[in-house]
């Protein structure tokens, strides 16, 4: 392949049902052009987040050029900063967590990372419609 | 002292009954119920074996913020601890682990956290409290009633702001079951 990857893009939402929904909202938006993984819901499915599937969305979602994290609330910040912490070290420093909104700043960074731009770039233009609002 | 850990199951069992609502109680429970199943295995290692796989455990099953926030304490108590601890050394490694949970939930003293319980339990261990296993529940449980009091400014209570005024937090009285829970664990052992 000539090109560079796309950063990916990673949703994680307390609910299992808002992350799909959001992850639909970006495939409509960028369809295969980035890779895309959505995780929502606790370790038995309620409302929550998990590390495990988390770091499994991180691979699944995993990019040469890094991948941007979209969450709801606290715990699910939390629980990826641990499940970053788990993946291999030469990988840690790729990988943000955006300080955005989840849906608004997922669409926006994933239209951002189909073109082709790097995860910095990625990140601002996901957290700048944070400082527009 | 690794010995005492296997007896987390049944002091879990009590932690258990005593938050039985809302989602922290079920994130707990579930943590605990999975400590419990591996408690055999837990206990057959060093205690900072011991406490890195509780943590472990905690950060995989908790699902909540709770998780890695109670995970990142055990885990960095194990760091941080030696095979058979003196009270200083518990003293310091409770200090070095709650400043670990401090940079993760991004929070300190007074914001209405389980930090509210784990500082004062801290400093009452650095302050060499006279017969601790007896007077550190204590200092926890009243730690844990003075977030009553408190506005809370990190978590999902946040949002509340002055609405959370008047509610115990939940990660306190959390933090002071678990306190309470090790110190009667240790003495059933006879420790001291």
């Amino acid at each position: 392949m000539a090109r560079k990857p796309n950063v990916g893009i990673v949703i994680v939402s307390h609910s299992p049902k808002v992350a799909e929904g959001a992850s639909d909202m970006v495939r409509q938006m960028v369809g295969d052009a980035v890779p895309l993984a959505a995780v929502g819901g606790n370790p038995e499915g309620g409302l929550g987040t998990s590390v495990v599937a988390i770091v499994q969305a991180l691979e699944q979602a995993w990019s040469e050029a890094g991948v941007a994290i979209f969450v709801d609330l606290g715990g699910a910040e939390t629980n990826s900063e641990m499940a970053i912490e788990s993946m291999p070290e030469s990988r840690q420093g790729r990988i943000v967590i955006c300080n955005a909104p989840l849906i608004e700043g997922a669409i926006i960074a994933a239209t951002e990372a189909s073109s082709g731009s790097a995860l910095d770039v990625v990140r601002l233009a996901a957290e700048e419609l944070l400082g527009k609002r | 002292m690794a010995e005492a850990i296997a007896d987390h199951a049944d002091e879990l069992t009590m932690l258990d009954q005593a938050i039985g609502d809302g989602d922290h109680g079920l994130n707990m429970r579930r943590g605990v119920e999975a400590l419990a199943r591996k408690a055999e295995d837990i206990a057959s290692g060093s205690l900072p074996e011991a406490l890195t796989s509780i943590g472990r455990t905690l950060v995989m099953t908790i699902g909540g913020a709770s998780g890695p926030l109670y995970g990142t304490l055990a885990l960095a108590m194990g760091k941080a601890l030696p095979a058979t601890p003196t009270l200083d050394e518990i003293g310091e490694a409770l200090g070095s682990a709650i400043e670990s949970v401090k940079q993760r939930g991004k929070s300190d003293g007074g914001q209405k956290t389980m930090l509210d319980v784990l500082i004062p339990v801290h400093a009452a261990i650095a302050s060499n409290v006279s017969r601790p296993l007896e007077q550190l529940p204590v200092i926890a449980a009243l730690a844990a009633e003075a977030t009553i009091a408190m506005k809370a400014q990190r978590g999902r209570a946040a949002y509340l702001g002055v609405r959370s005024i008047g509610h115990m937090d939940p990660g306190a009285r959390s933090a002071s079951l678990i306190v309470g829970a090790v110190c009667r664990g240790l003495r059933g052992y006879g420790h001291g």
